[in-house]
């Protein structure tokens, strides 16, 4: 069997205030950091403390947010040190029971590009696009080569957050591979609906317009947030994405987009979606073999 | 039907409850009355759950016409009021008649006056909560502020009797420099030593940015501790790995305009957090105003603790008042 120890230093421990608890497993992002914070939030999610409000897995680090008048603080951190113990090591068997989601994306589109040129002023390289820009510093030959590989390989959703429904997604990938690019020097106050976006080593698709500071490289025509519920995958949650969802962001050309576009504004649209059993110890033994297999799982 | 009328909203009038809990982990804050203290008090008084709805305004009250016999409270922010032109206290119940219409002069201290009306306001409930997000137009009337003209639906009234009254020890104060209890942490080892001490030892002016979403304040600089940046981060020194961001917690963009994120807030992001306020005093700083001072005092949890009894305490000597 292949156990993968999870080679983290110790997790830190926070109060914030009365109401929060927040955990820093490490201060780096590593997809071990993010493994870790998922299987203790599991955990606890699985024990179903009174108190306990809301268990929120960030990237590498996890926030609860409790009712001390039920549970006092002190005694939550004592449980998160004991399962904190009980998570050093990744074994075979431990599986994620998640979902491999199509998420189709226009790079370079004309919205974000439109939005992008009226805050030059705010960005590291005035002119460049955010695309030409993020190619360049990452050591790519131009646009097509730095979208085949944002398109090439999914992402594992590590946190939920920001705003309702914003998914913060790492690229499934030794970290030789991983894309990284600053967030803006300061925050543009607009940002369309669905934009995808890039800051750090993460990307995200916005939910709703309003402001950012993440790169700007092309748009969804399907949404992550649907407040009305009407879209089929909405019907439960208004929003679609879960921390552990593995996404593939999906190069589609206009004709595509304007074809979602219109199964959205129609209310049929519905995600490819795949359960998926993923192994995390399985992936960082071989990161490529597992992502061909999600491929192959998603598209079959 | 019974109905609360709008003549006017006032500068920015929203339904707020006690929040919408259980959906931060997908990003959704708990929005909510800002002041939760006044907006329990304001309850009690008129005979309601402390969770039922009530109006939150912000500086400018507004013109409110009812449709039928309520017993109305007003807490929170100090504003002259009058019901058919004729002058009702603030912090005690009375009772108002089909046709009358109450009114607000300017503030004289605090921020955000609460009205609660005895039944409730009953808008649709969005996650459990009637509490308005405006950022994403949920929950509240039609996820937005009031407009001149609406019509807010109210809930079965209960029996309460008008006349009843917070005594002043019971209500809270708005000093001229507003202490607010923090809780020091989350990533306050980015802040040097200097630059901990100048957090904690300077008065914060409150920017005209201040509102549910967070306040922006200004009047001293904050220096980063110089590192190599962790992966992931992005390179401003102000940066981290995107985290969960509790609510009351500070963050220190730019190292010169401190943040503190409140009840419509963003609930993650990659800036570094400092510290959290208490929940008892996001109630102070509800009330703190545009160009008002505010200052953080260092506490630990059994403060912070502490500070959440003693607001329940008086919250349960109102509820033995009326009782």
């Amino acid at each position: 069997m292949t156990t993968t120890d999870l080679v983290l230093p110790p997790a830190r421990y926070e109060y914030g205030g009365d109401e929060f608890v927040f955990v820093e497993i490490d201060q780096a992002m590593s997809l071990e950091a993010n493994f870790k914070a998922m299987t203790i939030t599991a955990a606890l999610r699985a024990r179903s403390v009174p108190g306990v409000i809301d268990i929120c897995p960030s990237n590498a680090s996890y926030l609860i947010r409790l009712d001390p008048d039920v549970l006092h603080p002190a005694e939550l951190v004592e449980q998160l040190r004991a399962l904190e113990e009980s998570a050093t090591a990744l074994t075979a068997d431990q599986v994620l029971p998640t979902r491999v989601v199509d998420v189709p994306i226009l790079y370079d589109d004309p919205w974000t590009r439109e939005t992008l040129l009226r805050f030059r002023d705010r960005h590291q390289d005035p002119d460049a696009t955010d695309l030409e820009y993020a190619a360049r510093i990452n050591g790519y030959a131009g646009v097509p080569q730095l979208i085949d590989a944002l398109a090439g390989a999914p992402y594992i959703v590590t946190m939920l957050g920001f705003v309702p429904g914003l998914p913060f997604c790492y690229q499934m990938v030794p970290r030789d591979r991983q894309i990284e690019v600053p967030k803006y020097v300061r925050p543009r106050t607009d940002t369309p609906e669905r934009a995808f976006g890039y800051g750090g080593a993460f990307s995200v698709v916005y939910p709703v317009r309003g402001a950012g500071g993440y790169q700007l490289f092309g748009i969804a025509p399907a949404p992550v947030l649907d407040v009305s519920q009407t879209l089929p995958d909405f019907r439960e949650r208004s929003v679609f994405p879960r921390a552990g969802d593995v996404f593939r962001y999906r190069a589609i050309d206009r004709a595509e987009f304007d074809q979602v576009r219109a199964e959205v504004e129609a209310g049929t649209f519905a995600y490819r979606i795949r359960e998926f059993e993923f192994s995390p110890a399985e992936f960082l033994a071989d990161p490529d073999a597992l992502n061909s297999e999600l491929l192959e799982v998603l598209y079959r | 039907m019974s109905e609360l009328i709008v003549h006017s909203p006032g500068l920015s009038t929203t339904v707020q409850d006690t929040g919408r809990d259980g959906f931060y982990e997908i990003g959704m804050p708990p929005s909510g009355a800002m002041d939760q203290f006044s907006h329990r008090a304001a309850n009690l008084l008129v005979g309601n759950p402390e969770g039922a709805a009530t109006l939150e305004a912000t500086y400018i009250g507004p013109k409110l016409e009812f449709t039928d016999s309520r017993i109305v409270a007003v807490t929170g922010a100090e504003a002259p009021l009058s019901l058919n032109g004729e002058p009702v206290p603030t912090w005690e119940a009375f009772a108002v008649k089909p046709g009358d219409v109450l009114s607000f002069a300017m503030i004289t201290a605090g921020a955000r006056p609460y009205i609660a009306v005895s039944g409730g306001i009953a808008v649709p409930e969005y996650l459990g909560s009637r509490s308005t997000y405006t950022l994403t137009g949920l929950g509240g009337l039609d996820g937005r502020k009031l407009a001149e003209g609406d019509r807010l639906p109210l809930g079965e009234a209960s029996g309460a009797r008008p006349g009843v009254r917070v005594p002043d020890e019971l209500r809270p104060e708005h000093p001229s420099v507003t202490p607010l209890r923090t809780v020091v942490g989350l990533c306050s080892y980015r802040l040097t030593d200097a630059g901990m001490e100048s957090f904690l030892g300077t008065e914060w002016k409150i920017t005209k940015d201040a509102d549910r979403v967070g306040y922006r304040l200004r009047g001293g600089k904050l220096d980063f501790v110089e590192r190599e940046q962790p992966f992931g981060a992005g390179s401003d020194p102000a940066n981290v790995v995107d985290l969960g961001y509790p609510v009351g917690s500070i963050q220190v963009p730019g190292g010169d305009e401190p943040i503190v994120l409140l009840n419509d807030a963003v609930t993650g992001g990659g800036y570094a957090t400092i510290g959290t306020v208490v929940s008892a005093d996001r109630d102070r700083i509800a009330q703190a105003r545009t160009g008002d001072l505010v200052s953080f005092v260092p506490v630990d949890l059994a403060a912070a603790l502490a500070a959440r009894r003693d607001r329940r305490s008086r919250l349960d000597r109102i509820k033995s008042l009326v009782s």
